[in-house]
């Protein structure tokens, strides 16, 4: 192989080499420094005897004069085989959990191939996530891709850890779970809650902490997505994916394009961002004749809380819906605090009902999400004219909202529970509102699942 | 001869540098290395060309060769079109799935339509015959449709030498014609046309019959016609994508061509899966057999998505010269101008607005110009039209982005989603206040026949029923509704029916899906007189509260869930 020694410029993490020959896009790149320390990155524009290098660890160090450039040939892959469950590995794929890395069944280039939609299976099968503002409201589809909407100060972490620990699909079912630019305490305790509660044995862990090289952030996902369609696709597993945060990987994307000199789109993130990330949302899904699945819970923190910054509102566009957390929730002291009215799961109307989940859910969901929506009116309506001018109706609802938040939405962190608790929590708090005002329900399924007087005594004197 | 092979000096994403290519012609296809990876010649200066490349182009690098072809970019048109699925530039996903598998490599070569398939050809010309172009030689029969065969638009005037009869594969020679010039041509049933070029036609007619779209907000508020062009703007998770599919279910086009244009690969599928299962209320058979899908989704390549809404226009071209009235979606005309951005971008060229280059008004608007009422070519006299919607997904929901804006100036049908209706659950989430149709003109006649004389004038009094609602709201909001006059609390009551019982339609019941026009006038008609009787009664001395309580108003709820058989009664 042939060693290049024209490093012409290092800026930030790129580098442009010359004098070389036949090299292609996208190939991996070695860079050996004056002490034998050799350091990866891959080609970014190939032209006549140049090529501009995007370095995946720092350049710091790098001397264009001294240090040895070496072009592989080949695109980065990513080494699979079954033994990668139970294992942690950083942004670049090394192990990080002192042990060797797993001998490879097969070498997979990590940017994968789009999944020809003539091929795809519609996803339409119920995921339990112990989580009743999830399954119940805004249920969660194997084969989904459904973020959580946070931002800074919420305890998205806490609650990536809980879906990742209760969730529930029946056959192989596995995690891979990958962390871009998170904080060297948020690493630990993801790595400490997996262990502590047995997941880590069913999991593939991808850290890539704040102090690790920014470009790691961008293959990372990549990696782990790699993995998850592995085990999906050729071991039959069901895969659920949780990425969190992809704030940070939008703002590595932008630092190196800003680097390269790019066009800059809205707000300095690249024109290419939408297709991007598209990229990473789209490998998620079921295919025909296949009996694994990706589903994947992609996090974002939204900057200032806002919507419509462009990493939310084009996730949000790529995405099956979202779960949004809420600052005024948290601040109340509930846990989880999901929003629900703007929350959304595309796909729930698929994955639920008869046969999967129950069939009185469709129009207990639908319920409840209207019935909390007008509490949420009444309350507002409060604030200006005092509860002393509201109808027993509009204060039956303002009780409902009250509990809707205290039963249904509250939930302990280790606190599992399963479809049917939640759909019965969810009758045991209609039956604060006058009957003639459950509109959304079927008659047949009032008579069933709506607690007698007796029981529904109890809830009000709690 | 040995063509002239160019040679790689760039590679970045999708756009690719090559020198040696003297001679290559702009939007001249091109193959890329070994591999064949194909491309567009998109600017040429000095033997030096950029192509855009509609592949993955990892692994290629300089010095590698580059191909010229010769023709530009084309899409095969003929019989095996209906209920195909496409990628961007008319690779069929099925195609692709027997040679690669669940995921898409590259440099795979397919034909567009099945090659081995007979089809049984009816002449419709006779020896001697004169024909021009566009005129129909014969006719095979496709799922729904008879899928004709004309003469091609380079064959001006000709003789017809033989015609043949019977079961034919695409390729077989079906018909020999003698031209002007003296030519002999032989004719197969397929012809190719280039993407970026409109085919031409006899002349354009002003649109003025409805497309019948079965959503009554759309039909009986803000009507587009057959021809017309429309857009859909609207934040995620309004139902844009929603929209698109009714119409594409529900209207009275002969053919539908859906173009997933960068969106998600499971609103392919679910249209894949349910559309063979809805039938077509007006032929009873699978609406899978009157739609052609291009598939290509946010994950597949940029370049590609670039070429995909001409690729779908250009097939639905080729139907409508047919004679036929052919619907077109696009979803998401976005993707589409953000791709042009990505492509600009690469190019160097100078951004405009927010990055998008220059050019996105004048791509946008000749888009659009695509649609229309026309005669077709040919000697016998044939109408066709070509109605072109477009979904846009202004970030932020910001309606003020160069892409909805550039849309804006050039359809006529504007419906605007919104995300605060879609909060409330009110589905479809067309804002009836700001959107608006500019056929409403062009439709009078077509209304007072259909909906009979009074439609217009209902029309008329419903929208200024939602108008003055909308200002009486902000008095509520201060002095709460027990303050209006008897007159105002009629207004809101009857705006809160039109809303509810009108407006608002669901998607997934099974009836109120879909509403034919007669059913939509009748109901709005019954709304009217419903106001009109309770002013009445107001000015004859009684309580706003019988008025309110008139049993007509259950009626009107529940009209909207009566069977279309059931309501002829």
């Amino acid at each position: 192989m042939l060693k290049y020694k024209k490093i012409k410029e290092i800026a930030g993490s790129l580098v442009v080499v010359e004098g070389v020959s036949n090299i292609k896009y996208e190939e991996l790149v070695e860079v050996e420094l004056e002490n034998g320390e050799k350091r990866k990155g891959r080609v970014l524009e190939a032209s006549q005897g140049k090529a501009l290098v995007q370095m995946f660890e720092e350049t710091r160090g790098m001397d264009p004069s001294s240090s040895k450039v070496s072009f592989l040939g080949k695109s980065m892959t990513f080494g699979a085989s079954e033994d990668i469950l139970g294992r942690i590995f950083d942004g670049s794929a090394n192990p990080l959990d002192g042990h060797e890395y797993p001998i490879p069944e097969k070498n997979l280039d990590i940017n994968g191939n789009p999944i020809n939609p003539y091929c795809r299976e519609f996803p339409d099968n119920f995921v339990q996530t112990g989580v009743s503002a999830i399954d119940g409201l805004n249920t969660l589809v194997r084969g989904q891709k459904l973020p959580i909407f946070s931002a800074a100060g919420l305890p998205h972490s806490l609650l990536a850890t809980q879906i990742a620990r209760q969730a529930k699909i029946e056959g192989n079912f596995s995690i891979v779970f990958g962390a871009m630019g998170i904080t060297f305490e948020e690493s630990r305790f993801f790595v400490e809650e997996f262990k502590k509660t047995g997941a880590l044995s069913r999991s593939t862990l991808f850290l890539n902490i704040a102090s690790d090289p920014v470009i790691e952030r961008i293959t990372l996902p990549r990696l782990a997505l790699t993995a998850a369609e592995y085990l999906a696709f050729e071991k039959d597993y069901h895969v659920l994916v949780i990425l969190t945060d992809m704030t940070n990987y939008c703002e590595a994307l932008r630092e190196v394009s800003a680097s390269r000199k790019e066009v800059p789109g809205r707000r300095g993130y690249p024109g290419y961002l939408y297709t991007d990330l598209a990229s990473i949302y789209e490998r998620a899904g079921l295919i025909q004749g296949k009996k694994g699945s990706v589903t994947q819970i992609p996090i974002l923190t939204m900057p200032e809380d806002d919507k419509t910054h462009p990493i939310p509102d084009l996730t949000g566009y790529i995405t099956e819906g979202q779960i949004m957390l809420s600052r005024g929730l948290y601040q109340q002291g509930f846990y989880p605090p999901i929003d629900v009215l703007p929350s959304l799961s595309r796909l729930r109307d698929k994955g639920i009902g008869e046969g999967k989940t129950r069939e009185d859910h469709p129009g207990l969901a639908n319920q409840l999400f209207a019935s909390y929506a007008r509490g949420q009116e009444i309350r507002e309506l409060t604030v200006i004219l005092g509860e002393s001018s509201l109808s027993d109706t509009d204060r039956a609802y303002l009780r409902f909202a009250e509990k809707f938040e205290e039963r249904f939405l509250t939930q302990g962190v280790y606190e599992n529970r399963e479809i049917e608790d939640t759909l019965n929590i969810g009758w045991e708090i209609l039956s604060l509102l006058p009957q003639s005002e459950l509109k959304r329900v079927k008659e047949k399924d009032i008579k069933k699942y709506l607690s007698t007087d007796k029981e529904s005594k109890t809830v009000k004197e709690e | 001869m040995e063509q002239k092979k160019g040679e790689i000096i760039k590679v970045s994403g999708p756009l690719v540098v090559a020198k040696n290519m003297e001679g290559a012609s702009i939007y001249e296809v091109v193959k890329i290395s070994k591999m064949g990876l194909l491309g567009e010649i998109i600017e040429i200066s000095d033997g030096v060309a950029s192509i855009q490349v509609y592949e993955e182009t990892s692994g290629i690098g300089p010095g590698e060769p580059v191909e010229r072809t010769g023709s530009q970019l084309s899409v095969d048109l003929g019989p095996g079109l209906m209920s195909a699925i496409y990628d961007g530039i008319q690779r069929p996903l099925k195609s692709l799935f027997k040679e690669s598998g669940n995921f898409i490599t590259r440099g795979i070569n397919v034909s567009a339509l099945d090659e081995e398939k007979k089809w049984n050809f009816v002449p419709k010309v006779k020896e001697k015959d004169t024909v021009v172009a566009g005129d129909v030689i014969g006719e095979v029969e496709e799922m729904s449709i008879y899928h004709k065969i004309m003469v091609p638009f380079d064959i001006k005037e000709g003789e017809v030498v033989s015609v043949k009869k019977g079961e034919f594969s695409i390729n077989d020679v079906v018909a020999k014609i003698k031209t002007k010039e003296g030519k002999e041509r032989n004719l197969t049933m397929v012809q190719k046309w280039p993407i970026r070029q409109s085919r031409p036609v006899k002349k354009k007619m002003v649109p003025s019959k409805l497309l019948s779209t079965g959503q009554r907000v759309i039909d009986s508020f803000f009507p587009i016609t057959k021809g017309g062009s429309g857009c859909v703007p609207g934040p995620f998770g309004s139902g844009k994508t929603v929209v698109l599919h009714q119409i594409s279910k529900w209207s009275d086009a002969d053919i539908i061509i859906f173009i997933g244009c960068g969106e998600r690969g499971n609103e392919m599928t679910d249209v894949l899966k349910e559309f063979p299962e809805l039938k077509d209320p007006r032929t009873g058979k699978p609406l899978l057999e009157r739609t052609v899908l291009i598939a290509n989704t946010s994950n597949m390549p940029v370049a590609a998505r670039e070429a995909s809404v001409y690729t779908g226009i250009t097939i639905a071209e080729y139907f409508r010269d047919m004679g036929y009235d052919v619907a077109l979606m696009a979803d998401s005309t976005s993707r589409w101008a953000e791709a042009l951005r990505e492509i600009s971008a690469r190019l160097e060229e100078m951004p405009g607005e927010e990055g998008y280059p220059a050019y996105l008004g004048s791509r946008t608007a000749s888009f659009y110009e695509r649609a229309g009422y026309v005669e077709c070519l040919g000697s016998k006299k044939r109408e066709g039209s070509l109605t072109a919607i477009g979904s846009v997904s202004p970030p932020g929901g910001d309606l003020s982005e160069p892409v909805t804006q550039n849309t804006l100036r050039t359809v006529k049908v504007f419906w605007s989603l919104e995300d605060r209706l879609a909060y409330a659950r009110h589905f479809p989430a067309i804002n009836w206040l700001n959107s608006y149709s500019l056929y409403l003109e062009n439709l009078k006649e077509f209304f007072k026949e259909k909906g009979g004389e009074d439609f217009a004038k209902n029309r008329e009094e419903a929208m200024r029923i939602l108008n003055e609602e909308s200002r009486l709201e902000e008095i509520v909001r201060l002095v709460g509704f027990e303050s209006l006059s008897s007159r105002d609390k009629l207004v809101m009551e009857t705006a809160r029916i039109i809303r509810e019982d009108f407006l608002m339609q669901n998607a997934f019941d099974d009836v109120d899906t879909y509403n034919s026009f007669k059913k939509q006038s009748d109901m709005l008609s019954m709304i009217i007189e419903y106001y009109k009787k309770g002013l009445d009664l107001l000015s004859s001395g009684q309580s706003i509260d019988d008025v309110l309580s008139l049993p007509e108003k259950e009626k009107i709820a529940k009209a909207k869930f009566v069977p279309e058989k059931e309501y002829e009664k």
